[in-house]
């Protein structure tokens, strides 16, 4: 397969700094070249020639799950980018970016890179970029799906706190999404490449590091999001995969709505892991990976969950992989 | 049909392994089934029959549909944290 076009998507709440990030990312000389999808051209105000808008438009599937949703407007507007490219009225792309409203749901965006037979053969995603307002923190159901999924959360509009502020809200950020690296950014100012990693940063397992030991709801409280916790399960031994893609299958089915995101690398027996990304129904093809990061051969997964304990979950793995043995 | 049933269980994940990895498969998704009255057959290599008790039977081209239609035959949704569920499977819940 040719090398895919990376796709990062930047979106956090109505206000939360993405259009100045955004505005800023594109007069940085280190951004490269760069077509960008938004939702609204007058607000980024600043003329480029791969600037695009779309119009969001989610298509609902037959399966009547949001999450799984193609974004057909997305779809559009990035095939039509490859045909110009293509026949020479645009210049080469090293990258998309795609903005998203407010309270856009990143996993349909995520299903429609996964799924659309064009799409998934030229574009691969490259990371989700979360602004959240250090002012106002998070706070609607929205803001945390998509804090949830980010793999880079923005502290945005720091200079307007107490430092502080600063620092709970991202001691809260780091509780609710461990997997996401939390950065501080003033008025946009901040380097494209801290940012834009590439998509071999988003396969690289160093950011798996279980968090400290908790069990669901039992801590923070007062910290909490609808009752929404990140935690990890470890497993000693190797992993039947089989069992496993019974279990994690069923779990999404039932319960995808409440598992915002699971990120894992697993012992299946290989020399190196496998690596597992989702984020609710959608999960990443999984990789091999030809080596542990750490060498412990553990299998570890990182659970961001509404109202499903760690014990519970546990419990249920552990008996589907006993029943693959017995 | 979701990416995750798609990608994990009828693209190249799925049907590694061959027949045997199927059957496998198979055999696996029946302990489940069992504790909702439903059992899965194989037909062909091809496609699955899911089946309740009272004679009704769904044919079922993967398993990626396999859980929406079974959830629609049992009238209930297929929870694998059922405590239930969990100690059918021979585990020790909590």
């Amino acid at each position: 397969m040719a090398e895919r076009l990376p796709v990062a998507v930047v979106t956090g709440a109505l206000g939360s700094g993405k259009t100045t990030l955004l505005r800023s990312l594109l007069t940085h000389p280190g951004m490269g070249e760069t077509a960008v999808l938004v939702n609204e051209l007058g607000e980024v105000g600043i003329d480029h020639h791969l600037l695009r808008q779309v119009d969001e438009r989610t298509v609902l599937l037959a399966s009547g799950c949001l999450c799984c949703s193609m974004r057909g407007d997305l779809a559009d507007e990035l095939r039509d980018l490859l045909t110009r490219r293509d026949r020479g009225e645009i210049p080469p792309f090293g990258r998309v970016v795609v903005e998203t409203t407010g309270l856009a749901d990143p996993a349909p965006i995520l299903y429609t890179l996964l799924a659309e037979p064009v799409l998934r053969h030229h574009f691969e995603l490259e990371t989700v970029v979360v602004t959240v307002d250090a002012q106002h923190g998070l706070g609607r159901e929205e803001a945390v799906r998509q804090a949830a999924a980010a793999d880079t959360l923005v502290v945005t509009k720091v200079e307007t706190v107490e430092q502080d502020a600063v620092a709970a809200l991202e001691e809260e950020l780091g509780r609710l999404n461990p997997l996401a690296s939390v950065r501080e950014v003033s008025f946009g100012d901040v380097d494209p490449a801290l940012l834009f990693p590439g998509p071999e940063r988003r396969r690289s397992p160093r950011d798996l590091t279980p968090p400290p030991a908790s069990d669901g709801a039992r801590e923070n409280k007062k910290h909490s999001h609808d009752g929404v916790e990140a935690f990890a399960l470890t497993v000693e031994g190797e992993l039947d995969w089989t069992a496993f893609g019974v279990w994690l299958t069923m779990l999404l089915q039932s319960r995808g709505a409440d598992v915002l995101r699971v990120k894992g690398l697993l012992n299946v027996g290989a020399t190196g892991p496998v690596l597992l990304n989702g984020v609710q129904h959608v999960v990443h093809p999984p990789e091999h990976l030809d080596a542990w990061p750490d060498g412990e051969r553990r299998s570890r997964l990182v659970f961001i969950a509404r109202g499903i304990g760690r014990a519970e979950l546990e419990a249920s793995l552990a008996a589907f992989q006993r029943a693959a043995r017995t | 049909m979701c990416a995750l049933c798609g990608v994990l269980l009828t693209d190249h994940w799925a049907e590694r392994g061959g027949a045997r990895n199927r059957a496998f498969r198979v055999r696996l998704v029946n302990r489940v089934l069992a504790f909702y009255g439903l059992s899965l057959d194989d037909w062909g290599s091809a496609v699955y029959t899911l089946r309740d008790r009272k004679g009704s039977a769904v044919v079922v081209s993967d398993l990626a549909s396999l859980w929406t239609e079974s959830e629609r035959m049992a009238g209930r949704p297929l929870d694998p944290l059922d405590p239930g569920l969990v100690a059918a499977l021979g585990g020790v819940h909590g």
